[in-house]
Order: structure tokens, then C-alpha cells, then sequence
């Protein structure tokens, strides 16, 4: 693939951004579906250089194009250029894909709103900021292309800024990034003066790669770099503690939340993690990283339990799949979390457009004012089903693949190496299995299932009832299937979640598919980041004969990376035992009735509180954080400290001068000779000091 | 004749001047007083000319160009500065005729308008 070519695959979506932005806003409105035609198709091409991408990293190898000049100055030589290694071509695949099909949907979706033209050009912008993200080899660029991705999505969550909870919701996701961004650009600037004492240009990450296997770079060095660069993920991937901004995400359209949280944004913090994982090998903080995904995991199902709003159980599960994809990246896992990242970027996008295809019936994303549903849409629901039994890990959908992938790797570090992160991350990962087969169904049972509860009007008429603000963002109940335009991609989605869980293949080889194809490919032939003993595997990975050994190839370090965890029964029988668990437990409270889920909220009222409050940590950050400690102790202090001596000092000093100056002024007094005799005597002064001292 | 003497005169000349600019309230007075002082420093520039000519010019040898100049340059100050103080005395009397039309005064501390 031609360096040109792989540009495009960034340079279309910005063309359409821009073009959206500027010529057809301008000239053809702020509603016209030219501006959807010109995203789907500059996506589209996107998609289609992906794909090529792809085939042409499966059969030749990574490519690394060559870096070009940006800053050249003296002490700053920075570069920027194209990387195209295994991870990316997944990650092209996976954004442009699943872009492509929420552009297509969102034509439906979005169609009438005022803003057309806007939406279809930030999500051109989003789209090529996640594709430049995954492309870029300079550590640099990733951070410009990071920020860019911060940008558009707050642009798309607060599209609706006429709200302002949508604008608050922006705002709010935009700072909490920023907290984890401040920690990633401290890496980067520490590694930046690492660089300098360091031959080889570190911010170019191939050379970074080659660096650490030469072991070019200290523990303790890459331990601060990793910590910084995990804050960043951290942030991005809304892992505890900068978890609160994900849910509340939820307030722009549902076609930029079924975006952000499968195939942009929130994967940006874990391929981040997965970018530098050989640095991550190299420092301390694999355990910390492991530890951190392993509470969100468990943390943000255990709130997903109790939310009332669909798209708000779906912002939970995300959060938690993501936990899980960094701890998997935490215990070494790198394959399995990167398949873990792929098959939950289909079935998690295929979810998010159901319950918008939800929304479009019922007009509102309430579920306790759903129900039924599924006699009028059958499409949405058997996609949301299949999305749903894929999330809760279920033989023999994609995420039971992946997610046992992981499982089986944390047993091997608990059983095998005897660690004890290796079991803590098995605890986590089964309890959030259980979890979120709990709450899925629960929300496909209360959406689908039961009486039809009256949808938007009958929650416009509750709030009327008990005095409350209307809630905002209702459409109008008329229950039928969404058109084809929006089931379309669900159809594709749920066919997804099917499929790619086999590219995984644990078991004996089957046709094409090699035995640990995925992992394979991620992995033993990414001779860029696992360096293996024995020589560096790129002189060799080229020729012919090197290349069909590469499936049997035993890399030391690609199977330390989880590459070729081998598929373990008991671990797999246990995560579907409790997944089915959670299933038929949803079933007896939301079906048949057997427990009541009234009942169980007064038992456990105490707990149900917390939940559903989000233990309180909205109320801490904005609420103890923010108002009492920020703004009663902080911005007090600093208030004062501005009026008594900031203020003061230059209130004092500007008395000071005046007064000087009024007292001056009468010197100024107008008689010629006053001025006369003041230079006289002037003059006779220096006169007298040069007699006395001069010469 | 020396030169300490005439210098004598022209310090007193020049002192005689500088009291009656600072001490005169009539702008024609003030005039006269700044003649005093512009020949003050007239004297001045002759005496020291006419007693301190260049060494070049006594001590027998051919006369050059260059000694004449540096033997003549304070008499051709001198000119210059009753040239200026001619100019200078026929404007300030134009200044004088504008003040006493604009005021119907020439008394100096009427008019302190640059202290507003």
C-alpha cells in the first residue's frame, strides 16, 4: 500500500469535515442530506483503504512509512508519518467500519434535526481524529490526534447545546479528560528529556520499541513514562476514578454515543495502553493498570444494575467491558484485550443503535416506560438480544470468546506464576460477567417484554403528576419497527457479533482460520513489538520461508503477551454458569415474577441507594470536591489573597505614585523664572560637584 | 590686560544678567537681561581666543591654515551669537507685541498658563 493511499484513509473524513463545515453549510443549508451522502461515502473510502490496510498487513507484514520533518529547530527535532503495524490495521478496520455504519444509521436517526449539516461534519472530524490517532508514529502526533478526538466528542456530546444538561455533559466530559491528558503530556514530557540523553529518536515509537528490547531504557524511567501515559488512558477509557464523565455522555444523539463508546474515543485510552505496551512490560505499573481495570470492571457493572435509563445500562457495561480490556493489558494479556476491544466494538455499537431504534418507538430512553416491545420490533430485538447475549459472554457469541480469552490468561498468572493480581483479575472479571448478564437482560426484559407502559407521554404526564421538570429530549410514542435505514446496520452488527468471535479460534485448526488466528496475527507476527530472542525477527519475517513458520513460531514474549492462552474448560463452563446465572436471576425478577424487584429495593434499600446514586460520586466531585474543598477553601483563599495582596499591593502603589505626582505637579507651577532659577541653581550645582570631584 | 580680568568682567556681567532675568517681571527687562547674558558669554569667547592662541602660531615657524582657523574660531563664535541674538531679540519683541495684544500686560507673572 502506497504511502498516499494510507493518508486518504485519514485525509477523506477531514475533506468531508471541511467541506461540510464550510462550502455545503454555507451553500446548501444547515439540513441538507448532501452533507450525510458526503460523510457515508468519505467513510466509505475510508473503510475500503482499511480493509486494504488489513489484507495488506496480513500478507506482507507491518509497514513502517517513512517519518517526515515537522519542527526542526535546534534541540527539537520532531517528525510525524504514517505506522501501519497489526494493532492499527485492526484498529482502521474496526473505526471506519463501525463508523460507517452509525454514519448510515444516523441518516435516519438524525434526519429533520436543525443541525444536519453540523453533526455529519464533526463526526467526519471525529472519525479521522481516531483514525490519525491509531496511525500515528509519533508520539507526538498521537498526543495531537488524542487531543482532536478530545474535541469532537465534546462538540458531538454537547451537540444538543440548547440543553443544559447536554452542555454541562460536554463540559464535564471534556475536563475529566483533561485531568488524565495532563498525566499523559507529563509522559511525554519526561520522555522527551529521556530522549535527549538517550541516542535515537524515542518520541518515534518504532525507534521507542527498539529502545526498550535493547533494553535502552530503565525500570524506573519507563515506569514514570507508563504512569503518565496510563493517566491518559485512564481518562480517555473512563476507568475509576475519571470514570463519572461516560454516563453522563449519554446527552448527545444516540448514534455519537453508540460511536464513542465502541470503536472511537473510549478505545483510544486502551490502545493507548496496547501502543506502548512494550513500555508498560518494561516499568511497574502492569499491576496498578491490572488492579485499576479490575475494580472498574466489578465497580461500574455493579451501578449498571440499578439505572433506569437504557442507553445510562449500556454507558455501565462500557465502562466495565473497558475495565476489562485494561486489565487484561495489566496482566499481559495483549491479544486477548485487543480481541476483547474488537468483537465489543461491534456488539456494543449494535446495542447503542438498538436502544436508538428504541428510542425512535417509544420516544424515550426511560425503561421503566417501555415494555412490550418486542411484538412491534422484532429486527431491534433480535439484534439486541443477540448484542446482549454477546455482551454477557455466552457460547458461542464474540464475547464469549474474548472475555474467556482473558479469563483463561488471568487463571494461567494466578495458577501458573502464582501471582496474585492473576486472581484478584479472575474474581473481578467473573463477578462482572455475572453483573452484566444480570443487567442486560434486565434491560432487555423491561424494554421488550411485559405490558407497554406508554412511553414518552406517559413519562411527560408522571412528571406533570408530581411536579417535576419535563424531562428533556422526548419524542413521540408510535410503536412500530425503525425503517430499514437503522435496522440495516443492526442486522450487520448482531451478524458481527457472531462472527468475528471465531477469528479467536482456541481450538484446532478450522478451514482458513488457523488455531489462534487473532492472536497470531496481533502478536507472534508483529515482529515491531514483540522482539524475541534470538535476533530481531525483521530480517527474517520477510522471506518467504520465514513467513509460513511464522504460525509455529514459540515467541517467548508473544506468549508471555497471552498469545496462545490454550482454551481451558473449567474457566470457560464457570463464566457461562454465571452468565446464565445472571440471565435466568433477570428473568425471575423482570418475567416470572418470582422475586420481586420492588421487594428486593426495600431489603436492600441501603445498597439500592448507593447504586443508584453512583456511590456518590457525582455528589463528591462536583458536590464535596469541587464546591466545598475548590470553591469554599481553595478559590476563598485565593479570592483574598487576591484582594489583600494582589489588588492591595497595586491599589497601595498607585496612591503612592499619585500623590507623588500631585506633589510634583506643584513644582509646575507656570512662572517662567521659578524655572529659570531652578536651572540656574541646577547649573551651579553641577558646576560646584564638577570643580569639587570632576577631573 | 589678562585674561583672569576680562573673564572677571564677563562672569559679573553675566551675574548682573542671570539676577535680572530671575528678578524682572517686565518681559522687556527680561530681554535686556538676556543680552546681558548672551554678551556675558560673548566676552567670554573672545578673551579666551584673543589669550590663548594655538602654539603653533608663536613659535616662529611657517604660519599654517589650519593655526589661523584654530586662532580665530572664538572670534567667529562670537559672531555667531550676536547674529542668534539679534534674531532672538527681534522675535521675542514680536512675542512681546502678541502677549500685550492677547493680555494687554507684559508683565511675566501674568502669564502662567502652562501650569493648567
Amino acid at each position: 500500500m502506497s504511502e498516499p493511499l494510507a493518508w486518504l484513509i485519514i485525509g477523506l473524513p477531514v475533506a468531508a469535515f471541511l467541506l461540510n463545515g464550510t462550502v455545503i453549510r454555507a451553500w446548501l443549508g444547515s439540513q441538507t442530506l448532501v452533507a450525510g451522502w458526503l460523510t457515508i461515502a468519505a467513510v466509505a473510502g475510508s473503510f475500503v483503504l482499511s480493509v486494504l490496510a488489513l489484507t495488506d498487513v496480513a500478507n506482507n507484514g507491518e509497514t513502517l512509512y517513512e517519518t517526515h520533518e515537522w519542527i526542526s529547530i535546534v534541540g527539537l527535532e520532531l517528525t510525524f508519518g504514517i505506522m501501519l503495524d497489526q494493532l492499527t490495521a485492526i484498529m482502521l478496520v474496526v473505526v471506519s467500519g463501525v463508523s460507517l455504519l452509525v454514519q448510515f444509521y444516523s441518516q435516519q436517526y438524525m434526519h429533520g434535526d436543525r443541525s444536519y449539516t453540523r453533526y455529519y461534519s464533526f463526526m467526519a472530524l471525529f472519525t479521522a481524529s481516531m483514525l490519525g490517532l491509531v496511525t500515528s508514529r509519533n508520539i507526538i502526533q498521537l498526543f495531537v490526534f488524542w487531543e482532536l478526538v478530545g474535541v469532537s466528542s465534546y462538540l458531538l456530546i454537547g451537540f444538543w447545546m440548547e440543553r443544559p444538561s447536554a452542555a454541562a455533559a460536554a463540559k464535564k466530559a471534556f475536563l475529566m479528560t483533561r485531568f488524565g491528558d495532563f498525566g499523559f503530556l507529563l509522559g511525554i514530557l519526561y520522555l522527551f528529556f529521556v530522549n535527549q540523553d538517550t541516542p535515537g529518536d524515542l518520541l518515534d515509537i518504532p525507534t521507542l520499541y527498539e529502545v526498550i528490547g535493547a533494553g535502552g531504557i530503565a525500570a524506573s524511567v519507563a515506569t514514570w513514562i507508563a504512569l503518565g501515559l496510563f493517566m491518559g488512558a485512564v481518562g480517555k477509557s473512563a476507568q475509576f476514578p475519571l470514570h463519572t464523565w461516560l454516563p453522563d455522555a449519554m446527552e448527545g444523539p444516540t448514534s455519537v454515543s453508540a460511536l464513542i463508546h465502541s470503536a472511537t474515543m473510549v478505545t483510544a485510552g486502551v490502545f493507548l495502553v496496547a501502543r506502548f505496551f512494550p513500555l508498560f512490560e518494561a516499568s511497574n505499573v502492569s499491576d496498578l493498570v491490572a488492579l485499576i481495570g479490575a475494580f472498574t470492571a466489578v465497580f461500574a457493572a455493579s451501578m449498571g444494575l440499578v439505572a433506569k435509563d437504557i442507553k445510562r445500562v449500556l454507558a455501565y457495561s462500557t465502562v466495565s467491558q473497558l475495565g476489562y480490556m485494561v486489565m487484561a493489558l495489566g496482566i499481559g494479556a495483549y491479544a486477548p484485550a485487543i480481541f476483547h476491544l474488537f468483537t465489543h466494538a461491534f456488539f456494543k455499537a449494535g446495542l447503542f443503535l438498538g436502544a436508538g431504534s428504541v428510542h425512535h418507538a417509544s420516544g424515550t430512553f426511560n425503561m421503566t416506560y417501555m415494555g412490550g416491545l418486542r411484538k412491534n420490533m422484532k429486527w431491534t430485538y433480535w439484534t439486541m438480544v443477540i448484542g446482549s447475549l454477546s455482551l454477557a459472554g455466552l457460547f458461542p457469541l464474540s464475547g464469549f470468546w474474548s472475555k474467556d480469552e482473558i479469563l483463561t490468561v488471568a487463571f494461567e498468572r494466578g495458577s501458573d506464576d502464582g501471582l496474585a493480581v492473576g486472581w484478584i483479575v479472575l474474581v473481578a472479571g467473573l463477578l462482572a460477567a455475572l453483573m452484566t448478564a444480570f443487567y442486560m437482560f434486565r434491560a432487555i426484559f423491561m424494554t421488550f417484554h411485559g405490558e407497554y407502559k406508554g412511553g414518552a407521554e406517559a413519562e411527560a404526564e408522571d412528571a406533570r403528576k408530581n411536579n417535576l421538570p419535563e424531562p428533556v429530549g422526548l419524542g413521540h410514542t408510535h410503536r412500530q419497527e425503525s425503517p430499514w435505514v437503522m435496522v440495516a446496520p443492526l442486522v450487520i452488527l448482531a451478524a458481527l457479533a457472531i462472527g468475528v468471535g471465531f477469528l479467536v479460534n482456541p481450538l484446532p485448526d478450522v478451514g482458513p482460520i488457523k488455531k489462534h488466528a487473532f492472536a497470531t496475527f496481533v502478536t507472534v507476527r508483529n515482529d515491531n513489538v514483540f522482539v524475541y530472542e534470538g535476533g530481531h525477527g525483521k530480517d527474517e519475517a520477510h522471506d518467504d520461508e520465514a513467513d509460513t513458520h511464522a504460525d509455529e513460531r514459540q515467541l517467548p514474549d508473544a506468549i508471555h503477551a497471552g498469545a496462545e492462552p490454550e482454551f481451558s474448560i473449567p474457566i470457560a463452563t464457570i463464566s457461562s454458569v454465571l452468565a446464565a446465572g445472571g440471565i435466568l436471576l433477570a428473568y425471575a425478577m423482570y418475567i416470572s415474577g418470582v422475586i420481586s424487584p420492588a421487594a428486593m429495593g426495600r431489603r436492600f434499600s441501603a445498597i439500592y441507594t448507593v447504586l443508584f446514586r453512583k456511590y456518590y460520586f457525582d455528589e463528591l466531585y462536583e458536590g464535596e470536591i469541587t464546591i466545598k474543598a475548590f470553591y469554599g477553601r481553595v478559590a476563598k483563599f485565593l479570592a483574598w489573597f487576591d484582594i489583600t495582596w494582589i489588588d492591595n499591593v497595586n491599589v497601595q502603589l498607585s496612591k503612592l505614585t499619585g500623590n507623588f505626582g500631585r506633589g510634583l505637579a506643584n513644582v509646575q507651577n507656570g512662572q517662567t523664572q521659578a524655572y529659570a532659577a531652578v536651572m540656574a541653581i541646577g547649573f551651579v550645582i553641577v558646576l560646584f560637584a564638577f570643580l569639587v570631584w570632576g577631573s | 590686560m589678562t585674561l583672569e580680568n576680562v573673564l572677571l568682567v564677563s562672569g559679573i556681567i553675566f551675574a548682573i544678567g542671570l539676577y535680572g532675568v530671575l528678578s524682572r517681571r517686565s518681559a522687556i527687562a527680561l530681554l535686556m537681561s538676556l543680552e546681558l547674558l548672551f554678551n556675558a558669554v560673548v566676552i567670554a569667547a573672545v578673551a579666551f581666543s584673543r589669550f590663548t592662541p594655538p602654539a603653533g602660531l608663536a613659535d616662529g615657524g611657517v604660519v599654517t591654515a589650519n593655526e589661523v582657523r584654530a586662532a580665530l574660531t572664538g572670534h567667529v563664535f562670537a559672531v555667531f551669537v550676536i547674529a542668534v541674538a539679534a534674531a532672538e531679540s527681534a522675535l521675542a519683541l514680536a512675542l512681546i507685541f502678541a502677549l500685550y495684544r492677547a493680555k494687554q500686560t507684559v508683565e511675566i507673572t501674568d502669564v502662567s498658563e502652562m501650569s493648567k
